[in-house]
């Protein structure tokens, strides 16, 4: 038999993590990552005061590389004698959940509307794609501007009505790829083997869009996080006293002249998280590349 | 089967495509039987309605394709009177299907026992581990090397012919009565070819199924099948078994078909409809 010397490779997951492991962006992003992520999920372990403590005596001290800094308070203290460091990792909770929450929850309702859309095609994508047509006409920011104005400020209201409006990548890409891939031969032998077409469609075609599902769902977690900020400082988005970034920079404005780090900091922290968010969601886009699938 | 009754039956197929202007009629007036233990070829070139025949058995073609039949059953069962549902459990079942693409027929993500073992469990229900005998079992007896071991291969590790075979294993998953392949040694070199033909017919001898070869090579089909028919343009041209149309072809196109398989002492010509083929050399072309 001239066949029996089968042709063995590396498996896909082996193969991912060497590109990973030798993608530079990837593991620059990674890092900035998985530090916010370990610095957000022991915040009250590694915040030096308590985010929420005020002591007006020590309203506006310096951060420690100023003549008058300490390390007491390393990232000096806001305008009501909070200490800045602490709510600044306390903020990356925030950001990281309202980020990581609105992108799964949007990744639900875009994953169905393009797994569906792409693969019964037809008067089935003509609703969908009118939807997303519809979805994309209305301005993302007024909209949730408005919602949370009606309903409050409440964090999980920010989250749902993120969600509810940031789908339409993952839609428009899953679609799309759900196209390419129902004409494929194995969607036709699932079918010959007596698979339903749910089971098509969540065991066969969704393992198959990991990889565009990830790497959308990276970017919208920097979207979302951004969009948050930008509810917080406008004042709709999470309440004060809550530590969020851009409540933070909303809070430090009147002082833009007198002590720019109170928005300096919270500003780099939110450019840091989304650029660490984006270069991971690049790398997995190259590292997910369709040539490494042979 | 000893009393010869066909494992499938189908009477008058008739595939019918909508077009903008004009419906277009796939396969007009097809009968297709096959008996337990033997194999009919369907041989064709493309677009002769061989593989829309076949889908059209297994009622894979999408909806705005019209399959219509006076009798399409399975053994005693009515596949044209069968709801989605009820169809689903029939196919993989006790029908197989084994297709061309070894490449593109496998889920390129999903491993091969994956693979394997959800089928047998969709159908068969039991324990994981039952499902995972079986499959080694199969791809052992497929001629698959280190069977347990290439249960955590992907796709893309294997060879052509190993997925070929895997494919095969696939369809036996649920011991069907019938297997339909759609043209499996196509996409494969000739070696590897002589190879999943002797393993088919080595197979349907051991457990006594009934098959379907669509091929367009008439070489192929002579190679395995017991009967053979012959299309051209959504008909039947000809059928019959497979040693009086090789040795007495009536129709000019089966002539045409065996006259395109070269041999030596061939010229180029003209073929019994006109198109430039191998002929007999000095031999005047039939008319």
């Amino acid at each position: 038999m001239t066949d029996v010397d089968a042709i063995d490779g590396p498996s896909p997951r082996q193969l991912m993590l060497r590109r990973a492991r030798t993608h530079p962006g990837f593991l620059l992003g990674g890092s900035i990552v998985a530090v916010l992520i370990v610095s957000a999920l022991t915040a009250p372990v590694i915040a030096p005061h308590d985010p929420y403590a005020q002591d007006l005596a020590n309203r506006l001290l310096p951060p420690v590389w100023a003549e008058t800094g300490t390390w007491d308070h390393v990232f000096g203290t806001d305008a009501l004698g909070r200490d800045y460091l602490s709510r600044l990792i306390h903020g990356a909770r925030v950001s990281l959940l309202i980020g990581v929450c609105a992108a799964t929850g949007s990744g639900v309702i875009g994953t169905f509307l393009g797994l569906v859309a792409g693969y019964f095609g037809g008067r089935v994508d003509s609703v969908v794609s009118f939807i997303i047509s519809s979805r994309l006409a209305l301005p993302v920011i007024l909209i949730a501007l408005a919602v949370v104005s009606l309903f409050g400020g409440h964090l999980w209201i920010v989250i749902t009505v993120l969600s509810l409006l940031l789908w339409d990548r993952f839609a428009v890409v899953l679609r799309s790829a759900t196209q390419q891939l129902r004409s494929q031969e194995f969607v036709t032998a699932a079918r010959a083997m007596g698979c339903s077409t749910p089971r098509i469609l969540l065991a066969e075609l969704l393992p198959n869009l990991v990889g565009p599902l990830v790497v959308v769902a990276s970017l919208e977690v920097g979207h979302a996080i951004l969009l948050e900020s930008a509810l917080s400082f406008l004042g709709l988005g999470v309440q004060p006293p809550t530590p969020s970034w851009g409540l933070m920079v909303a809070e430090g404005k009147d002082m833009i002249f007198f002590d720019a780090r109170l928005i300096a900091l919270p500003g780099a922290a939110i450019a840091l998280t989304v650029l660490g968010v984006n270069l991971v969601g690049d790398g997995l886009r190259d590292i997910f590349a369709p040539e490494g699938r042979a | 089967m000893i009393d010869g009754s066909p494992v499938l039956s189908v009477r008058n197929l008739h595939v019918t495509i909508p077009t903008p202007t004009a419906p277009f009629v796939a396969v007009e007036g097809v009968d297709l039987e096959v008996k337990a233990g033997e194999t009919l070829g369907i041989v064709g070139e493309s677009g002769s309605g061989k593989s829309v025949s076949a889908l059209a058995v297994m009622r894979l073609l999408p909806p705005p394709i019209m399959v219509e039949a006076d009798d399409l059953r399975l053994g005693d069962l009515d596949l044209s009177g069968l709801t989605e549902h009820r169809m689903a459990d029939v196919r993989g079942a006790r029908i197989g299907m084994i297709f061309q693409e070894p490449m593109t027929a496998l889920n390129p993500v999903l491993t091969v026992g994956r693979q394997l073992t959800e089928t047998f469990l969709r159908h068969r229900g039991g324990r994981r581990s039952a499902a995972r005998d079986r499959a080694v079992h199969l791809l052992e007896r497929v001629g698959i090397p280190q069977a347990a071991d290439r249960l955590r291969a992907y796709p893309h590790q294997l060879s052509g012919g190993l997925r070929q075979r895997v494919m095969i294993a696939m369809a036996l998953m649920c011991g069907p009565d019938l297997i339909i392949a759609d043209e499996p040694t196509t996409a494969l070199d000739v070696t590897v070819q002589a190879q999943i033909l002797d393993l088919l017919a080595g197979l349907q001898t051991e457990h006594g199924m009934a098959m379907i070869f669509v091929s367009h090579d008439i070489g192929v089909v002579a190679r395995i099948a017991h009967t053979v028919q012959v299309m051209h343009a959504g008909r039947t041209v000809e059928a019959g078994s497979v040693h009086d149309l090789l040795a007495r072809p009536s129709h000019p196109y089966t002539r045409a078909l065996l006259s395109a398989i070269p041999r030596p002492g061939m010229r180029w010509g003209r073929d019994p409809l006109g198109a430039v083929t191998w002929t007999d050399d000095g031999a005047e072309a039939p008319s």
